[in-house]
C-alpha cells in the first residue's frame, strides 16, 4: 500500500511517471493507480518478461516506468530481463516488487521469493531497497523515483506492523539507527525491523546493550554503519526475511570480512523452500522471530571476542 | 518524404557494407556473420532509403528508430553506422575489443545510433513495442524498425510482445523476421519447427508480408504497404540467404557464428569486389 500510496503522490509531480502490471494490479494494489491515471497505466498480462523489456523501452523513451508483480517473478521470471534490459543500459525503470518474503503464505514456496535479494544485488548498477512498513515502503518508493537509475523495490504482502522507529529520514544508502547499544549490533532489512527492536527489547532484560541498524538499502550497503557496528560491538547478527545466502547476511559479512572481521550470524531462511501456511505460521516456522534473534544473540555472546 | 529510388546506389553499398562486415569479424577474429550478410540488404534499404535519420543529431526527437533484435548480428549495423558517419570507421577495427563501443551485441549507452541494448534473443522486440508505446502515448509519427531473427522467434517473449503490440495496435511499429531458415544448429525447421509462420503472426493479430528480402525493391515496397495499414502492428517475413554475397557461406549453418581464416577471409573480399 505504502507503494501505491507513493506512486500516487509522485504522479501528480511526474508526468513521466508510469506504472505497469502483469495481471496482478488487485494484489499489487497498482489497480488504485489506473483507478485515478487509466491512461498512464499498462497491463501487460500474464507476461513478466515482456513487461520489463517493454518498461525498458518506455525508459529509452524518457518515461518514468514502474513495473508491479510479485518479487518471484520478477527476478527469477524475468531475470535476464532485469538484467539485460534494464541494469546492463542502467536504465531508469524500476521495479515493485510485492509478495516477497516467506510471509507471502499460502501460495506456498512457488510464490515465495526467498532468493531475490540476491539475484537482484549481484546486477550491477541495481540499487536494491528493502522498506520495513507501510511508511517506509512511501519514503522508498519517492526515493525510487528521484533516483536516476534501476531500482529494485521489495515490498512483503501483508500489511506490515508500523514501527514508528523508521519513519525518520530516508536516503539510498544510509542505514537508520534504532537504538543505541555497545555489546552486539542486530541489522535488519525489511520488515525484520522489528522483530529486531522486540529481541533488543528482550536482551536489555538479559544485561546486554544491544544495538539496532535497520537497512532499507541493501544495496548499495551503509559500510560506514557496518564497519562501526563491527568495530565496536564486534557481534553482529543479520536478520533478513530472505534466504541466509546472498542477502543482507552475506553483504554485512563482506563488508566486516574486508576491513574489520568479527563474528556475523545469519538470522534467514535456512536455504531451504518454504510451504504454504499463515504469515506468523510460517515466521515461527522458519525462524523469523525476535526470539530467534535472541537465541543468535545469547550463541554470539558465549563466543570469545 | 519520397526518395528516389537508385538501386545501383543501394546494391553498391550493400557491397561495400558486406565487406565490412567479413573484414570485422575477421580481425576480431570472432562474430557473426552468415545473419549480418543476409540481413545486408534490409538494413542498407532501411538506413538509405526507407528511415528517416540524422547522424549528426542522433537524438532527433522525430527520427525512425532501429532494433536489431537478433542482437548477434551487430557487424551490419556497425558497419552501416558507421558508413553513415554515427562514428568514425576506424572504430569497426576495435570490435570486440577491450574498451570498444562496439560491443559483440548492441549496447545503446555506448554506441551513437544504438536505440536500445539487446543480445539475449527476445528483448529487442519487447523493447521496441515499449518504445512505440511511448510515441503512441505521446502522439508521434515515427517508426520503429525492428529486425529479429527466425531462431530469435522461438523465444517464448518474442510472443509475448506480439500480443502486447496488438493489444496497444502499434501500427507504428514495423518489423521483420530475418527468414533464413538456419540457426546455430541447423534447420530451423529441424531444430524447432516455425512453418507455417505467416499464420501465426496473423493470428496474432499483426499485419504480415511475406517477402525477399534480400530484393530492394520488395523490402522497400513492403515497408510502404506495411505503413498504410492503420491499427495493427507489421511483420514483414523476408526471405533471406544466410551468408548472402559470398559463396561458400550461402545457406551454410557453420558461418553462424564462426570467423574466417586468412584464405577465406581473402576469397570473400576479392569475391564480393568482384560482385560475383
Amino acid at each position: 500500500m505504502g507503494y501505491v500510496h507513493g506512486l500516487l503522490e509522485l504522479a501528480r509531480s511526474i508526468p513521466e511517471l508510469v506504472v505497469l502490471d502483469a495481471d496482478v494490479a488487485k494484489a499489487t494494489k497498482t489497480a488504485e493507480f489506473e483507478a485515478v491515471y487509466p491512461e498512464r497505466f499498462f497491463n501487460c498480462g500474464v507476461q513478466e518478461q515482456n513487461m520489463l523489456s517493454v518498461a525498458a523501452g518506455l525508459a529509452l523513451e524518457g518515461f518514468l516506468p514502474f513495473a508491479s508483480t510479485f518479487g518471484v517473478f520478477a527476478t527469477c521470471r524475468a531475470g535476464d530481463q532485469m538484467r539485460n534490459s534494464v541494469a546492463y543500459p542502467k536504465l531508469n525503470v524500476k521495479i515493485g516488487a510485492t509478495h516477497c518474503g516467506i510471509s507471502t503464505g499460502g501460495d506456498g514456496a512457488s510464490h515465495q521469493s526467498i532468493e531475490d535479494i540476491a539475484i537482484a544485488r549481484s546486477f550491477p548498477n541495481m540499487t536494491v531497497l528493502v522498506p520495513g512498513d507501510y511508511e517506509e515502503a512511501k519514503q522508498c518508493t519517492i526515493a525510487a523515483a528521484k533516483f536516476k537509475g534501476p531500482v529494485y523495490l521489495r515490498f512483503g504482502r501483508d500489511a506490515y506492523p508500523v514501527v514508528e522507529e523508521l519513519h525518520g529520514k530516508f536516503e539510498i544508502g544510509k542505514a537508520k539507527f534504532l537504538k543505541g547499544g555497545n555489546e552486539l549490533t542486530i541489522i535488519t532489512t525489511g520488515i525484520m525491523a522489528c522483530e529486531g527492536l522486540i529481541a533488543a527489547e528482550t536482551l536489555a532484560k538479559e544485561g546486554c546493550d544491544a544495538r539496532v541498524i535497520h537497512m532499507p538499502t541493501v544495496k548499495p550497503i551503509d559500510r560506514q554503519a557496518i564497519v562501526s557496528a563491527a568495530c565496536e560491538t564486534r557481534r553482529i547478527i543479520t536478520v533478513e526475511e530472505h534466504s541466509i545466502i546472498g542477502g543482507l547476511g552475506e553483504a554485512v559479512a563482506g563488508v566486516t570480512a574486508e576491513v574489520c572481521p568479527c563474528y556475523v550470524l545469519r538470522v534467514g531462511v535456512k536455504d531451504v523452500f518454504g510451504e504454504s501456511g499463515e504469515s506468523n505460521e510460517l515466521l515461527n516456522k522458519y525462524g523469523l522471530r525476535a526470539a530467534n534473534i535472541v537465541n543468535a544473540a545469547r550463541q554470539l555472546l558465549r563466543m570469545s571476542i | 518524404m519520397t526518395k528516389e529510388l537508385d538501386l545501383s546506389a543501394l546494391k553498391a553499398k550493400s557491397r561495400k557494407i558486406r565487406k565490412e562486415i567479413v573484414s570485422m569479424v575477421y580481425h576480431a577474429n570472432s562474430g557473426h556473420l552468415g545473419g549480418s550478410l543476409g540481413a545486408t540488404d534490409i538494413v542498407v534499404a532501411l538506413y538509405y532509403h526507407i528511415m528517416n535519420h540524422d547522424a549528426d543529431n542522433p537524438q532527433w526527437a522525430q527520427r525512425d528508430r532501429f532494433i536489431l533484435s537478433k542482437g548477434h548480428c551487430t557487424p551490419v549495423i556497425y558497419a552501416v553506422l558507421a558508413d553513415c558517419s554515427y562514428f568514425p570507421t576506424e572504430d569497426l577495427k576495435t570490435f570486440r575489443r577491450p574498451g570498444s563501443h562496439l560491443q559483440g551485441h548492441p549496447f545503446q549507452p555506448k554506441t551513437p545510433g544504438i536505440e536500445a541494448s539487446t543480445g539475449t534473443l527476445g528483448l529487442g522486440i519487447s523493447t521496441g513495442v515499449g518504445m512505440a508505446l511511448a510515441a503512441k502515448v505521446r502522439k508521434e509519427n515515427h517508426y520503429y524498425y525492428i529486425l529479429c531473427g527466425d531462431g530469435e522467434i522461438q523465444e517464448g517473449q518474442v510472443w509475448e510482445a506480439a500480443m502486447f503490440a496488438n493489444k496497444y495496435k502499434l501500427d507504428n511499429v514495423i518489423a521483420f523476421v530475418d527468414r533464413n531458415y538456419l540457426q546455430t544448429d541447423g534447420n530451423s525447421e529441424v531444430v524447432m519447427p516455425l512453418n507455417p509462420l505467416k499464420p501465426k503472426w496473423e493470428s496474432f493479430g499483426w499485419h504480415v508480408l511475406e517477402i525477399d528480402g534480400n530484393d530492394f525493391t520488395q523490402v522497400i515496397s513492403a515497408v510502404e504497404e506495411a505503413k498504410k495499414m492503420k491499427g495493427k502492428p507489421s511483420m514483414i517475413i523476408a526471405r533471406t540467404v544466410k551468408g548472402k554475397g559470398v559463396s561458400f557461406m550461402e545457406n551454410e549453418a557453420s558461418w553462424h557464428g564462426t570467423p574466417p581464416k586468412k584464405e577465406e577471409y581473402e576469397r570473400a573480399i576479392k569475391e564480393l569486389n568482384d560482385g560475383v
